[in-house]
C-alpha cells in the first residue's frame, strides 16, 4: 500500500465537555478523492479547521505527506501543499478576481517583502491568475470585484485561489454549499477534472455528487468515524443508514 | 480614456500640490506670512497623517497612539540639542531610529490583539510615552524642552528660513505621499490590504499576517517620526502634549475626513482640519461644536471622507 498523503491519527478535539472530534483516524492516499460526509454536527467542519491549522487538537497527530504538521501555524501548512475552499465564501471582497487569485500565486513566490515595484503589472503573477480562473471559466470575470461576483462565480474563485497555491492536497469545505441545481452540476464537473491532478478531501452535503466523484467515503457521527470505504460499501452499509435515519433515502437513492 | 471619466479625486490632488508649492510665492506676494506659518503646520501634519493613513486606512489596524511618534521624533531632536548635538545629520537619523524602535516594540505587542484591543492598546502605550515625557525633569518636564537652535544641516539648508524650511517640510510631505503610493502597489502593500480584507484567507494562502502587518506599523511609526522631528524645529520646542491621546484623535479624524485608504485623502482632511480649526478658533472659542457636526455629517454621507465625496460625483 502507497504511503498516506495525510494521515489523521487519534485526533481529538473537546471545547469544554463537548467532543468534537472524538479519537478519529484517517488516511488519505495519494490522488484520491476521499469525502467526508455525515449529519449536521458530526464535526466535519471541526475536523477540517484542525487540518488547516485554524483550531488546535486537543490530543492527536496530523501527517502531511510524513511531516507532522499538528500544530503548524496555517501559512506553513500553506506552502507545504496543503490548500482549503471554505465553507461560507471567504475571499478579499474589495479585490478583484484576478487580485484574489494572483495573491495565492505570489503567496507561492517568496516573500512579500517587496516595497516597490507595481505587482499588479507583474506578468508572471496576473498569468498565473489568468490561468487559475479559466481553469475555473471565470477568465472573462477577471477583472470584476469579487462583492459584484455571483454566488456560484465566487464558489469557483474560492477553488481558482486554491488552485493558485499549487496545493498537493485540496481540502473542499462544501464547495456546492448555496448553488443552484445548474451551477452545483457545473461545480461537480469542475471536481471530476480536478481529481486528475490532485488529491482532493471533500466535504459534502449534495450526495449525489459524493457518490459521483469520491474513490472512497469517510462517514463521521458525532466526531468519529463509522465507516469509511468505497462508495458501493457505504451505499449498503447498515451502521451508516442508522446514522441517517430519516435521510437514509438520499443515501440509497442515487445508484 | 475618455475625456468625460475625468476623476475629480485627482484633480483635487493635483490643486491641493500645485497649491502648496505655491503658497510661498502667494505668501511673498501679499505680504501674508501667517499663511506661510499655518501651512508649514499643516504640511507637517499632513506627513503625520498620511503615515496613520498607511496602517490605517490601506493596513487596516486602527492605531489611536500615533501622536507617541511625533512626540519620540521631537524629543530626539530636542533632547540632542539640550545636549549640545545640533547637527540634522545626527538628530534626524536618531528620530527616525527612536521612532522605530518604538513601533517595533508596541507593534510586536498590540498586533497580538484585535479590533477595539488593538486601538486600546496603542492607546495605552502612547499615553504611556506621555507620562514618560512628563517625568523628564532634566528636559523640562511637563512644561516641556525649547530647543534654541535648529538642526544644522552643514549650510545645505536653513530651518530658520520660514520658505526653505516650508520647503522642506512640503519635500518630506511628498517623498512621504510617494513612498505611500509606491508601497500600496507593491506585493508588500497587497499582502497589507488582502490582510485588512480577509486575513484568515491570507493565512490560508500562506501568508504570515503579523509579520507583514508588523513590517507596515514600523513603516508607518517612522514617517510619523520625521514629522515630529519637522514640529519641533517649527515650534522650537517640545513637549508632552504633542503625545496626549487628543493628538492621535486629531490624527485619525484629519484621516477619517480625508478618506482613509486614499493617497492624498490625509492631506486633504489635515488642510481641512487645521484651516477650520484656525478660522473657527478665532470666531468663537466653542469652535468644536461647530467642527463636531460636521465631522459627523462628512462621516455620515461620505464614507470614504471628502475624497470619497468627491469621487462619488465622477463616476460615469
Amino acid at each position: 500500500m502507497t504511503e498516506a498523503l495525510l494521515r489523521i491519527e487519534n485526533l481529538i478535539k473537546r471545547f469544554g465537555g463537548i467532543v468534537a472530534t472524538d479519537n478519529l483516524s484517517l488516511d488519505v492516499a495519494p490522488d484520491e478523492l476521499h469525502a467526508i460526509i455525515g449529519p449536521n454536527g458530526a464535526g466535519k467542519t471541526t475536523l477540517i479547521s484542525q487540518l488547516i491549522g485554524q483550531l488546535r487538537p486537543s490530543a492527536g497527530t496530523i501527517r502531511f505527506a510524513g511531516e507532522d504538521i499538528t500544530y503548524l501555524p496555517a501559512w506553513k501548512r500553506s506552502h507545504l501543499g496543503l490548500a482549503r475552499s471554505f465553507q461560507i465564501t471567504s475571499l478579499l471582497r474589495d479585490f478583484t478576481a484576478a487580485d484574489n487569485v494572483a495573491m495565492a500565486a505570489q503567496a507561492r513566490d517568496g516573500h512579500s517583502f517587496r516595497f516597490f515595484g507595481n505587482a499588479r503589472k507583474e506578468m508572471g503573477l496576473r498569468e498565473a491568475a489568468l490561468a487559475a480562473l479559466a481553469r475555473v471559466g471565470l477568465a472573462d470575470r477577471a477583472n470584476v470585484m469579487v462583492s459584484r461576483l455571483s454566488h456560484g462565480e465566487q464558489r469557483e474563485l474560492e477553488l481558482a485561489v486554491a488552485l493558485a497555491t499549487k496545493p498537493r492536497l485540496l481540502l473542499l469545505d462544501e464547495p456546492m454549499a448555496g448553488l443552484g441545481a445548474t451551477e452545483s452540476a457545473r461545480m461537480v464537473r469542475l471536481l471530476a477534472d480536478l481529481r486528475k491532478e490532485v488529491t482532493i478531501v471533500l466535504v459534502e452535503h449534495d450526495m449525489n455528487a459524493v457518490f459521483a466523484l469520491a474513490d472512497r467515503i469517510t462517514v463521521l457521527v458525532y466526531g468519529r468515524v463509522i465507516a469509511s470505504d468505497v462508495p458501493a460499501a457505504i451505499r449498503v452499509n447498515e451502521e451508516v443508514r442508522r446514522a441517517y435515519l430519516g435521510d437514509q433515502h438520499v443515501v440509497t437513492r442515487h445508484g | 480614456m475618455k475625456p468625460s471619466s475625468v476623476d475629480y479625486r485627482n484633480v483635487v490632488a493635483a490643486l491641493v500640490v500645485v497649491g502648496l508649492l505655491a503658497l510661498p510665492l502667494f505668501s511673498q506676494l501679499t505680504g501674508n506670512f501667517f499663511v506661510l506659518t499655518l501651512f508649514t503646520r499643516i504640511v507637517i501634519f499632513s506627513l503625520a497623517a498620511v503615515s496613520l493613513n498607511l496602517i490605517m486606512g490601506y493596513g487596516g489596524m486602527m492605531s489611536f497612539g500615533h501622536a507617541a511618534y511625533l512626540g519620540i521624533g521631537g524629543y530626539a531632536v530636542g533632547i540632542l540639542a539640550a545636549e549640545g548635538i545640533g547637527s540634522g545629520f545626527i538628530q534626524w537619523p536618531v528620530a527616525l531610529a527612536a521612532s522605530a524602535l518604538f513601533a517595533l516594540v508596541i507593534g510586536a505587542l498590540s498586533l497580538r490583539t484585535r479590533g477595539v484591543y488593538f486601538i486600546m492598546i496603542t492607546l495605552a502605550f502612547a499615553q504611556m510615552a506621555y507620562y514618560v515625557a512628563s517625568g523628564l525633569s532634566r528636559y523640562g518636564g511637563d512644561d516641556g524642552l525649547t530647543i534654541y537652535k535648529r538642526s544644522g544641516f552643514a549650510g545645505l539648508i536653513n530651518l530658520s528660513n520660514r520658505v526653505e524650511f516650508y520647503y522642506l517640510c512640503l519635500f518630506c510631505l511628498f517623498g512621504g505621499v510617494f513612498l505611500v503610493w509606491r508601497i500600496v502597489n507593491s506585493r508588500f502593500g497587497l499582502v497589507v490590504q488582502g490582510l485588512r480584507s480577509n486575513e484568515q484567507r491570507m493565512q490560508a494562502i500562506g501568508f504570515p499576517a503579523k509579520r507583514y502587518q508588523l513590517v507596515c506599523f514600523v513603516i508607518s511609526g517612522t514617517m510619523c517620526g520625521l514629522a515630529g522631528a519637522l514640529l519641533a524645529n517649527n515650534t522650537d520646542f517640545i513637549s508632552p502634549a504633542v503625545m496626549y491621546w487628543t493628538r492621535s484623535g486629531d490624527l485619525m479624524v484629519m484621516v477619517i475626513l480625508g478618506g482613509m485608504g486614499s493617497l492624498f485623502g490625509p492631506v486633504v482632511g489635515a488642510i481641512v482640519y487645521l484651516v477650520l480649526e484656525e478660522f473657527l478658533s478665532q470666531v468663537t472659542e466653542y469652535w468644536a461644536m461647530i467642527m463636531g457636526p460636521l465631522l459627523l455629517l462628512i462621516v455620515l454621507f461620505g464614507r470614504g471622507g471628502i475624497l470619497g465625496l468627491i469621487g462619488s460625483f465622477s463616476r460615469d
